[in-house]
């Protein structure tokens, strides 16, 4: 049968199945089991009303515990069994031998990396973007068009920026716009500008502010403020503030590398091969096609500011900018938050970007495409396993936060 | 803020001036593979795309037509004439700027002026390629006239390689089995999801049951479980069920992934509907079926369309699931994004393929976020903001 | 139609702690009453409009439409209809379709459905606007689509969950009048009204309800409940502003009763007293309405105006505090400016005075 026929055929089957079951089990509850009359009618209305719901949920139920519970327990346990032996349980093997391999320690720093950059970046376009466009006229067709990528798989993003990387033979024309753009560059004083002032400032600023938000964590540690939290909260800031730390001094190293570094003008660059610096090529897809989510829902919680708010910082005399960072974006604060961890969780997941570009390569790994090469090239499931529960663990603490948000939600 | 008082107006063409740049940027990649999926494979490599755009100069050395079947006596002298471009089977929608014939000095002459060729022969070529070569007998045989040309053209696309994609090539190129796989997979994976979570959406949201608040809980919580933990449980489960790799399984896996956004989206929005009306509907002697299938199903339209929307171009985008779950070895069941990554392995500097084929990929889920828009963004806010 | 019969209702919501918040309600209805419940907010009275339509459980006791027990009756078969306060349309239904709804899941031919909305639909003019979505109405209009729905179902009961508070103050007045209308259109329905606005209970109701603590604080006509109110809560409850509340001590007992009160003055009841109740501890009650200025010596109150309100055809004088008491508040007809700091004495004649021992009036012995 043509697999469309059959397609067609599954949708007809599939939905009236589902009605089907759900009508009749409605019917036979109501019906036969318990049939709201006679003596008993009151009691048997209340009992069928107990079961009912059971009745509708059943089926997502089901779908939920088979695609998605199940998995997570055998996952585990398949992360402690080895395959080869017959799915014999061997304890921390599977991770002792994933811990002990370069690539995962490669893919692992490539995730955190990411897990820093594209959230961050998403964010903070996705507000410029969201600011910028609430206060023209044309705001929503901009909206709409920066928003577009969210369309697009990220297959085809990586296709799209292929092109934008690609290399040809140094005296045939580039067509890859970044090494056409490249090639513009002679080590004058434009060069100057843009390739040694530009990147110093960015560092510098990420460095700053890093350094900054560190410093506003941390404070309550060494304050000993009452604001500090429990003990969690303190290991959290502590965490944090380490992070910060770490990435503060890495961003001011990167500063000598930039100011020092001899740059190959004049030939164009295989972009994707610069180990390092081609993951952050990478994560521009992401940040493109998540940028106009973050807007989308920002500029919803922008517009959700009590317009007398405004107004009464403009008449205490506020700028446009103080408006902006002490009147806006503390009152989405909670907003933002939510934007961020969702492209936290799309991050820790991302696999097809990379497996489309570089397939892990040139130090490109992250774990979503470790796990799969481990899994359906390795064939080693019990390393792929292993793997596939530390992105687990990686997701958890948002896992946490979700629930418990939900739960204070509905108290 | 545009009503107050005293604002300045440059700070109104920086927000224009910076939405411009944004706009742009983010437009420039998409634009850069449409342009390019309308280019012949000589065009992408001769020149960025971005220059596909404008007019370009383009230097061509053309011949005049075969003097010893085209000549024609004028008294002592023979003439040929016609038109350079049409002679040559060049595109005639140039003009000449200048003009030369010889290598060395191929900016020699004007369009519209006579070279002296010695010894009487003339040659005169016209800025649209008309020219007439005027000489002697012997002047006028052997092999046409060679005309160094440099000419505008105006920006040039063909729709070639949409063909080739479509309906041609080879079995690697040719998307339309790739392209029909992929709505095969995405319809039943967007539909059957919503109706079983309709439903539970409705008793998470609006009935009384013990375990309920622990429910939506767990549902929350598998909200962000990532799918790669499934591959293998699941793979394992459908080839000992005998589903195996195929379409059923796949509808099955997209069924499964997508039911806790699908339950928590339509959960939020149904819980939001006026409790008056469901408890008038009770009055009116709806029972719980009726109330949801003639209540609760209509007013929740939103919800359902940004559902659908999202469940949609999930799909219809994945690579992950497809690979795992569906793509045997025989490659019948390939679908787009898979044939793409392939592509892109096996015909990585052909960007006429790739350009058209990520296009053909993408162009159905534009058109629906396009025309359904409105839907995705409720959707994405009620998935979103609390 | 319809007599409703409560008997030992409770109501206690499940949980980790009980909340009892309806305790031992009874209460009969007669064919064709317009009951209204009034009472401060949270004191039950919606749950108890809700228990008798049977969207929530009842958790003891027992209730009756016509004489058979309903407590596991779901709503629809009650033979109730109910009017809500955000009317409950549903919005994707056109208003034929909102009123034949029910019909129509009661299994009724085409041919009554059709005859059964024509019919409401003339009572309520509603004629033209049939075949529009509710959200081409006006809120005066969604109301009237929401008991043009009730009627169609011809029901034995009529429930409204404070059916005009969502309308603008003009508007309520106007469909407090048509609800008026209405039920002297159909004077064998019976209607049980749920409002928290005195002026729809006081204009409407043929008895009012006042719960109040878990419980009915007083049954009676409009007229009773002004007049003679039972107790301090419904005394203070009916009527702006409250009934003055004065302590004072039974000195003179009979057919009549002298009450000195604790701030100097003395004052008559015509609640009859016997001589045991001598000495007794007494609140007073007067109306501000019911007060008058006195030049005499037997005056009730003496006081000092610290504040007056012209309000047109009254006028309100506040007096200072004595005690602990609420601010003494006087409503005297016509303008009184000139009286604002001048001490002024008032009474009141012997029928327009209550007397309340531990809250509850003698009249009611």
């Amino acid at each position: 049968m043509h697999p469309a026929l059959q397609g067609l055929l599954t949708i007809i089957i599939g939905v009236s199945a589902c009605i089907g079951y759900f009508y009749f089990s409605n019917q036979f509850l109501d019906k036969i089991l318990l049939p709201a009359k006679g003596p008993k009618a009151g009691r048997n209305i209340t009992r069928a009303n107990q079961i009912r719901p059971w009745l509708f949920l059943f089926p997502a139920m089901l779908a939920l515990g088979v695609y998605l519970a199940y998995p997570v327990l055998e996952t585990l346990r398949l992360s402690l069994t080895d395959r080869d032996a017959g799915g014999a349980f061997v304890g921390l093997d599977n991770y002792r031998q994933m811990f002990g391999e370069s690539k995962f320690w490669e893919a692992l720093r490539n995730n955190l990396l990411w897990l820093i950059v594209v959230p961050a970046a998403s964010t903070a376009f996705g507000l410029l973007a969201a600011q910028v466009t609430d206060r023209i006229a044309w705001g929503n067709v901009a909206k709409s068009l920066i928003f577009m990528p969210m369309a697009i798989s990220f297959v085809g993003a990586s296709v799209i920026f292929k092109l934008i990387y690609d290399t040809r033979a140094a005296d045939t024309a580039q067509i890859g716009i970044m090494n056409a753009v490249w090639l513009q560059f002679e080590g004058g004083l434009g060069s100057f500008l843009f390739l040694r002032i530009l990147p110093l400032l960015i560092l510098l600023s990420f460095a700053g502010i890093v350094g900054y938000a560190g410093f506003i964590i941390g404070r309550p540690l060494w304050n000993g403020a009452y604001r500090a939290g429990g003990g969690a909260m303190k290991v959290g800031r502590a965490v944090v503030v380490l992070a910060a730390v770490w990435l503060a001094v890495l961003a001011l190293r990167n500063v000598i590398d930039v100011m020092t570094m001899s740059f190959p003008y004049g030939e164009p660059q295989t972009w994707l091969t610069i180990p390092f610096f081609n993951s952050f090529l990478l994560m521009v897809v992401l940040i493109w096609i998540q940028t106009g989510f973050a807007m989308v829902i920002l500029s919803a919680a922008l517009r959700g500011i009590p317009e007398e708010t405004i107004e009464a910082a403009i008449i205490d005399g506020a700028n446009p900018f103080q408006v902006f960072f002490s009147i806006k974006v503390p009152q989405i604060i909670g907003t933002i938050v939510v934007v961020w961890t969702t492209i936290t969780l799309i991050v820790l997941k991302v696999f097809d970007i990379v497996f489309a570009m570089t397939n892990g390569q040139w130090e490109t790994q992250v774990l979503a495409n470790y796990m799969f090469d481990k899994l359906f090239r390795a064939s080693d499931w019990g390393v792929g396993s292993a793997s596939a529960i530390m992105i687990m663990v990686l997701v958890t603490p948002i896992l946490i936060w979700n629930v418990h948000n939900a739960r204070k939600e509905m108290a | 803020m545009e009503n107050i008082a005293g604002t300045k107006s440059s700070l109104t063409w920086a927000v224009h001036i910076a939405t411009v740049l944004l706009v742009v940027l983010w437009l420039f990649p998409t634009v850069g593979l449409l342009v390019s999926s309308f280019r012949t494979a000589d065009q992408i490599t001769g020149s960025g795309w971005w220059a596909a755009l404008f007019t370009s100069e383009q230097n061509e050395v053309l011949r005049a037509a075969d003097p010893d079947e085209a000549r024609v006596a004028d008294g002592q002298m023979y003439v040929v004439s016609g038109n350079i471009f049409a002679d040559n089977d060049s595109p005639t929608d140039k003009e000449i700027s200048v003009w030369g014939t010889s290598s060395r000095e191929i900016a020699a002459f004007q369009a519209g002026q006579t070279a002296d060729l010695g010894d009487g022969e003339t040659l005169t070529l016209e800025a649209n390629g008309d020219y007439v070569w005027r000489g002697t007998e012997e002047q006028i045989s052997g092999r046409g006239q060679r005309m160094f040309i440099t000419a505008e053209a105006p920006p040039e696309f063909t729709t070639e390689n949409y063909v080739t994609i479509l309906s041609g090539g080879s079995t690697t190129d040719n998307m339309s089995k790739a392209f029909f796989n992929t709505l095969t997979v995405t319809i039943p994976a967007t539909i059957i999801p919503i109706v079983i979570a309709a439903f539970a959406a409705y008793a998470l949201a609006w009935m009384e049951f013990p375990g309920r608040a622990l429910l939506i809980a767990i549902v929350v919580g598998l909200l962000v479980v990532p799918l790669q933990l499934a591959l293998i449980p699941l793979l394992k489960l459908h080839l000992g069920l005998g589903i195996g790799k195929g379409f059923l399984g796949v509808w099955l896996a997209h069924t499964g992934f997508g039911m806790p956004l699908a339950v928590y989206l339509l959960r939020n929005y149904m819980v939001g509907l006026p409790r008056d009306i469901i408890e008038n509907a009770k009055v009116d002697g709806a029972t719980e079926f009726q109330i949801f299938t003639k209540i609760i199903l209509p007013l929740s339209f939103p919800a359902l369309a940004a559902f659908a929307i999202f469940q949609f171009l999930w799909t219809w985008n994945d690579l992950l699931v497809a690979k795992v779950f569906l793509i045997d070895a025989t490659g019948e069941t390939t679908v787009m994004t898979n044939q793409i990554v392939e592509l892109l392995g096996t015909r990585g500097g052909n960007w006429e393929i790739l350009a058209t084929a990520g296009f053909v990929s993408i162009a159905v889920p534009l058109a629906v976020f396009f025309a359904l828009q409105r839907y995705l963004v409720r959707g994405l806010l009620a998935g979103s903001v609390k | 139609m319809a007599t409703l019969n409560l008997t030992n209702i409770e109501k206690t919501y499940g949980g980790k702690v009980n909340v009892n918040v309806l305790h031992n309600i009874n209460l009969d209805i007669d064919t064709g009453e317009l009951i209204v419940f009034v009472g401060p907010s949270g004191c039950g009275k919606s749950t108890l409009l809700r228990m008798i339509a049977g969207l929530e459980k009842i958790t003891d006791g027992e209730l009756k439409i016509d004489g058979t027990v309903v407590n596991d009756v779901p709503p629809a078969q009650r033979g109730i209809a109910m009017v809500f306060q955000s009317y409950a349309l549903y919005p994707h239904m056109t208003v034929r379709d909102n009123m034949a709804f029910a019909l129509k899941l009661a299994k009724k031919t085409p041919q009554e459905i059709d005859d059964a909305i024509s019919e409401a639909a003339e009572k309520l003019q509603l004629g033209e606007y049939l075949d529009r979505l509710p959200k081409a109405l006006s809120g005066g209009q969604r109301q009237r689509v929401a008991i043009g729905r009730s009627i169609v179902r011809d029901p034995k009961v009529y429930l409204f969950d404070e059916p005009l508070s969502n309308l603008d103050a003009a508007l309520r007045v106007a469909t407090r009048i048509e609800i008026a209308q209405l039920k002297e259109s159909m004077p064998e329905s019976t209607m049980i009204y749920v409002t928290h606005d005195q002026v729809e209970a006081m204009t409407l109701a043929s008895r009012i309800v006042v719960l109040a603590d878990k419980g009915i604080a007083q049954v009676g006509t409009p007229l009773e409940l002004y007049e003679r109110p039972e107790n301090e809560f419904v005394a203070q409850f009916i009527g702006s502003p409250a009934m003055n509340l004065l302590p004072g001590e039974v000195v003179t007992t009979g057919a009549q009763t002298t009450v000195k009160l604790a701030a100097g003055g003395s004052i008559v009841s015509a609640a009859p007293t016997a001589d045991a109740d001598k000495g007794l501890k007494v609140n007073i009650g007067i109306r501000p309405e019911d007060m008058v200025t006195t030049s005499g010596d037997s005056f009730a109150f003496e006081g000092r105006v610290k504040m007056t309100e012209a309000l047109g055809e009254v006028t309100l004088l506040y007096f200072d505090k004595v005690g602990d008491n609420d601010a003494v508040i006087a409503k005297l007809p016509g303008i009184h400016r000139d009286l604002r700091g001048n001490v002024v004495r008032m009474s009141a004649s012997p029928e327009k005075v209550q007397i309340f021992h531990d809250g509850q009036s003698l009249y009611y012995r």
